[in-house]
C-alpha cells in the first residue's frame, strides 16, 4: 500500500481522536457527572433506530456540501459559497415547491432541478470572475453568501412569509412535493439514496474521465494544464458549475426532506461545514460520504449530551475546529512519518542487497 | 588530525516520501582541492551537498569538519562553519544591486540604516581580494548569466566560505566564459580555498579538478586521482557499464516545408526589441538546431511559435497556414510537440501520476475513450510501453511525477511529446540537467521521430548536444540569427562560440540559406 496514502489515513483517525477525546476533557470540566455524560456523548447514538436515523438524516446535507468543496478543492479552488447556494436552492426550490402543481414523484425531481439550477447560477457569479478576470474566488464567493441571504430573506419575508404562522416561515410545501421517509421510525427520506448517486457520479467524473482529469491537472498546475492544450477557463467554469449543482441539490433535498415549510432564517453553515468535511476527506468523494457520517456521529452525540446532560451543543464547534487545525497542519505527527519510514526502507534496503 | 578538512562517513537520507536518496555515502575533502562529483541525475549528489550545507539532516552517518564530529541543524550553522553553496537556480534579488545582494543578511548599518557607501566600498574590496571583480551598483538582473555567477561565488566568499560547492556551474555558460571561471577558480585553489565542483561534462572535470568521486544509486562507487583515468573509465563507472553514447541517423531526407518563420520580430512591454527579422524553414525530416547564450532571444521565439506570446510583426506559418490566431489548445491540434525548458513550471504537474501526465495533450484521442470515461487498459498500456522505452525508473504509472528524479521526470516529458507523433517537434534545452545515460534516451527518440517525417526544432545552449543531433544549424545573438550552417560538418565549439558572442557573424547572403 502506498504509504503516504496509509499516514493520511493514520493522521485522520488520530485526528479524529484527539478531537474526541478534547471532547472528554471539556464534558470532565464541565459537567456534574462527566462518566454518564461521556457515556451518552459516545453511546446514546448507537442506542436506538431513531438515534442511528438522526445520524443518517444529519449526514445528508453534509455529504452535498462536501462532494461540492471536493470538487472545487480538487481544482484548488477555495470557493466557500456553499453557504449562499444552500440557502438560495432553499428558497427558489421551495417557491416551486408551494406553488406549483404536478403529480407525486415528477414534483420532487423537479423541485430538485430547480434547486440545482439555482446553485449553478449562484456559484457561476464566483467562477466567471475567477476564470475571466481573475478575481478571487473566496473574497466573491464570500460576497455572494451575503447577497444570497440578503434577497433570500427579502423574498421570504415579502413574497413567501405564511402570516398565520407568528414565526418567519414560509407556505407549507406541497405534499407530493416532499420527499418520502424510507425507513418507517425514523425521518431518514429518499435524499439520503440521491447524496451516494451523486457521491458516485462526482466520483467516476473525477476519477474515470478525461474532464477530471483536466480538473485534477489544473489544480496540481495550472500553467501545465494549458501547456498541454487544455482549456483552463472552461476547466474553471465547469467546476463551479458542478460543485453549485450539487450543492444547489443539497439546499433544496434538506428543505423537502426534514420540513414542510422552509424554515431557514439564517445562513444554515453548511457551506463551511462541506469544507471541513472535504478536508476530512483527503478530497475523495467517495470519502466524503464517511467523513459526514463522522461528523453527524459526534452532533448527534452533543445533542443528546445537551438534553440528557448538562453540557451544551456549541462544544461541538471547538471540537470541529481542532479537527480541521489538525488535519490542515501538514507538519502534524511529520516526525513519526518519517522514523515510520526509515525503518520500513531499511528493512527493504537489506532486502535490495542481493539485486544489487 | 587526519589530512582532511571535511569527512563524511556512512551518510544515508530517506526522504519524506520514502525515497533512498543516499544509502551508504563516504565523501572526503582535502584543503585546498578541486573535487568533482559525478553521478547519474538521482545519483544522490544533490542531496549529499544539501546534506553538507545543512538544507537537510542525515538520517545515519557522520559529519567531520577539520577534525570535529559536525552536526548542522540549518545551513546558517553550514555557513557560519565556513562552507558556501553556489546553486545551479542562482539565489539573488534580481531587482538589487550586486552590492546589496553580497551584503544581504549582513548589512553594514549606519544607526538605523543600511551604509549603502560602507556596502559598495565592501563589495570592490572582496571582488579584489579574491581576483572577481564586477560592478556593485549594477542591478543585479541586468548582468549576464556568467557575472550572476560570479555574484553568487563572491556572495559565499564574503561570508567566510573556505568550502565551496559548485552544482553545475558551466551549465549555463559558453565555452569563452567557462574558460574564464576555471582560471577564477584556479586562483581561489591557490588561497587555499577548497572546491566541489559538481558537473555532468567529464572533458571539463578532466580539465580541472585533481580527484573525483563517482556516485551510483545512492553510493560512493569510487574516488580516483583525476589525472589516473580517462574519461571512458569515469564514464562508465558513472553508468555501471560501458555505455555507447553515438546516435546512427539512417534516413536523411528533407520534404516540405512545415515551419516557415519570415521576418518575425518582437518588442516586449519594456520596449526593448528582442526578436530582430528572424527568418527560417523548417523542413520535414529536418533536425534544425538554433544555438545561442540564453536570453539571446530563443524563449521568446519559442514562445512565439507554442503561441504563448503574439505574432507582432512577420508571418510564422505551420503546414503553410498561418499560426497567429491560435492558442495553445489549438495549436496542438495541428500536431504540434512542444518540450519545454522548465519542466516543473509547466512540464508536468506533479502531484499528478505519471500516467497521467503521459497522456494529459492527447485527451481527446478515441483510443484512450471507452463509453464516454477513459479506457485505462488502453491508457495503461501506452504508458508502460513508455516507460519501459524510455527507461524510465519510477515504482509504476500510478506514482506521482513530483517523486522521480530530474532526468526521470524529463523522460516523462519527451515521451509524452514524441509518443503521439506529432509533424512538428519543438525541442527546448531537452537534456539540461539530465545525466548521460537519460540524455542518450533522449536523443535517440528525437533523431527517431525525425527519421518518421516530423520537423524538430532544437533550441539549446548545450552545443556537444546541439552539434550532435542538428542537421543544420543557426545560432542566435541579440535576438537576431548571426550565422546558419547548411551541415554541421568540421563545425566544432569553440568556433560556434565565437558567433555565439558576437565576435563573428555570417554575410547576409550565407543567412539567406536558413529560408531554404
Amino acid at each position: 500500500m502506498n504509504r503516504e496514502k496509509s499516514f493520511n489515513i493514520l493522521r485522520t483517525a488520530v485526528a479524529m481522536l484527539a478531537a474526541i477525546l478534547v471532547a472528554f476533557v471539556i464534558i470532565i470540566l464541565i459537567s456534574d457527572q462527566p462518566v454518564q455524560s461521556i457515556l451518552i456523548f459516545l453511546l446514546q447514538p448507537f442506542s436506538s433506530g431513531r438515534y442511528l436515523g438522526n445520524i443518517v438524516e444529519t449526514a445528508i446535507p453534509l455529504i452535498f456540501s462536501g462532494l461540492s468543496m471536493a470538487v472545487l478543492f480538487q481544482t484548488s479552488l477555495f470557493n466557500l459559497g456553499g453557504e449562499g447556494v444552500y440557502f438560495m436552492a432553499g428558497i427558489v426550490g421551495s417557491i416551486a415547491a408551494i406553488w406549483l402543481k404536478l403529480p407525486i414523484f415528477i414534483f420532487p425531481l423537479l423541485c430538485l432541478m430547480v434547486g440545482a439550477g439555482t446553485g449553478i447560477l449562484v456559484m457561476l457569479v464566483p467562477g466567471v470572475l475567477r476564470a475571466k478576470f481573475s478575481a478571487n474566488e473566496m473574497v466573491t464567493s464570500l460576497m455572494m453568501n451575503n447577497i444570497c441571504y440578503g434577497v433570500g430573506c427579502y423574498v421570504l419575508n415579502n413574497m413567501m412569509r405564511d402570516p398565520a404562522v407568528s414565526t418567519l416561515v414560509s407556505y407549507k410545501y406541497r405534499s407530493a412535493a416532499m420527499l418520502p421517509v424510507i425507513i418507517k421510525g425514523t425521518r431518514v427520506h429518499v435524499g439520503i439514496l440521491i447524496a451516494i448517486l451523486c457521491a458516485v457520479l462526482v466520483y467516476l467524473f473525477l476519477y474515470k474521465t478525461k474532464w477530471g482529469l483536466q480538473v485534477k491537472a489544473t489544480g496540481a498546475n495550472a500553467k501545465f494544464a494549458k501547456y498541454s492544450g487544455m482549456n483552463v477557463t472552461k476547466v474553471i467554469i465547469m467546476v463551479h458549475v458542478i460543485a453549485g449543482a450539487v450543492a444547489g441539490c443539497g439546499g433544496i433535498v434538506e428543505c423537502l426532506g426534514l420540513h414542510k415549510r422552509f424554515e431557514w432564517t439564517a445562513l444554515p453553515g453548511y457551506g463551511f461545514d462541506g469544507a471541513m468535511i472535504a478536508m476530512l476527506a483527503n478530497n475523495n468523494p467517495l470519502g466524503v460520504i464517511g467523513a459526514a457520517t463522522f461528523v453527524a456521529y459526534l452532533r448527534v452525540g452533543a445533542d443528546l449530551v445537551n438534553r440528557f446532560a448538562d453540557v451544551p451543543t456549541e462544544m461541538i464547534s471547538i471540537l470541529q475546529t481542532i479537527i480541521i487545525l489538525l488535519i490542515s497542519a501538514e507538519k502534524f505527527l511529520h516526525k513519526y512519518k518519517q522514523k515510520w519510514i526509515e525503518k520500513d526502507v531499511q528493512i527493504g534496503e537489506v532486502q535490495n542487497e542481493g539485486v544489487h | 588530525m587526519s589530512d582532511y578538512i571535511l569527512e563524511m562517513n556512512h551518510i544515508a537520507k530517506i526522504y519524506g516520501n520514502g525515497v533512498v536518496a543516499n544509502s551508504d555515502v563516504n565523501f572526503n575533502l582535502k584543503k585546498g582541492e578541486i573535487h568533482a562529483l559525478v553521478g547519474e541525475n538521482g545519483a544522490g549528489k544533490s542531496t549529499l551537498m544539501k546534506i553538507l550545507f545543512g538544507m537537510e539532516q542525515p538520517s545515519r552517518g557522520e559529519i567531520i569538519l577539520r577534525g570535529k564530529k559536525t552536526v548542522f541543524s540549518g545551513s546558517k550553522e553550514a555557513i557560519a562553519s565556513g562552507i558556501g553553496m553556489v546553486h545551479q537556480h542562482f539565489m539573488l534579488v534580481e531587482s538589487f544591486t550586486v552590492a546589496q545582494n553580497i551584503v544581504l543578511g549582513m548589512e553594514p548599518k549606519k544607526g538605523l540604516f543600511v551604509n549603502s557607501e560602507e556596502a559598495v566600498r565592501f563589495t570592490k574590496e572582496m571582488g579584489e581580494k579574491y581576483n572577481l571583480p564586477v560592478e556593485p551598483e549594477e542591478i543585479t538582473k541586468n548582468l549576464p548569466v556568467g557575472l550572476k555567477q560570479k555574484v553568487e561565488i563572491l556572495k559565499a566568499l564574503a561570508r567566510g566560505a573556505e568550502i565551496l560547492i559548485l552544482d553545475e556551474p558551466t551549465a549555463v555558460l559558453t565555452p569563452q566564459e567557462t574558460d574564464q571561471l576555471f582560471e577564477e577558480l584556479n586562483q581561489l585553489k591557490k588561497q587555499g580555498h577548497t572546491i566541489v565542483f559538481i558537473s555532468h561534462k567529464i572533458p571539463e572535470i578532466k580539465q580541472i579538478c585533481d580527484r573525483i568521486t563517482v556516485m551510483r544509486s545512492g553510493r560512493t562507487i569510487e574516488t580516483y586521482l583525476c589525472e589516473d583515468v580517462t574519461e571512458q573509465q569515469i564514464s562508465n563507472a558513472i553508468m555501471g557499464c560501458e555505455l555507447n553514447t553515438s546516435i546512427e541517423r539512417k534516413v536523411k531526407k528533407y520534404g516540405e516545408v512545415n515551419v516557415h518563420v519570415e521576418n518575425l520580430s518582437y518588442t516586449d512591454k519594456s520596449g526593448v526589441q528582442i526578436l530582430k527579422d528572424i527568418s527560417f524553414n523548417v523542413r520535414k525530416g529536418m533536425i534544425f538546431g538554433i544555438a545561442g547564450v540564453q536570453g539571446n532571444g530563443q524563449v521568446e521565439l519559442i514562445d512565439i511559435l507554442s503561441r504563448k506570446r503574439a505574432v507582432q510583426s512577420g508571418n510564422v506559418t505551420f503546414f503553410n497556414q498561418d499560426i497567429s490566431g491560435l492558442n495553445q489548445k489549438t495549436v496542438r491540434e495541428l500536431s504540434f510537440g512542444y518540450v519545454p525548458e522548465d519542466r516543473l513550471e509547466q512540464g508536468v504537474a506533479s502531484s499528478v501520476a505519471i500516467s497521467e501526465n503521459m497522456i494529459s495533450n492527447d485527451l481527446e484521442n478515441n483510443d484512450f475513450q471507452k463509453y464516454g470515461m477513459l479506457d485505462f487498459r488502453k491508457i495503461d498500456e501506452f504508458v508502460n510501453e513508455n516507460i519501459k522505452g524510455y527507461e524510465i525508473r519510477c515504482a509504476g504509472g500510478a506514482q506521482p511525477v513530483g517523486m522521480l528524479s530530474g532526468g526521470n521526470m524529463q523522460k516523462v516529458v519527451v515521451a509524452r511529446e514524441c509518443e503521439h507523433n506529432p509533424d512538428i517537434l519543438i525541442a527546448e534545452q531537452p537534456t539540461r540537467g539530465v545525466d548521460v545515460g537519460a540524455a542518450h534516451i533522449i536523443h535517440k527518440k528525437i533523431v527517431q521521430l525525425c527519421e518518421q517525417g516530423s520537423s524538430v526544432l532544437l533550441v539549446s545552449a548545450d552545443l556537444a548536444e546541439i552539434l550532435k543531433l542538428s542537421d543544420v544549424l543557426a545560432v542566435m545573438y541579440e535576438g537576431e540569427i548571426v550565422a546558419f550552417f547548411e551541415s554541421t560538418e568540421g563545425l566544432n565549439e569553440e568556433k560556434l562560440g565565437l558567433y555565439m558572442l558576437g565576435i563573428e557573424k555570417h554575410t547576409l547572403e550565407q543567412m539567406r540559406k536558413a529560408v531554404n
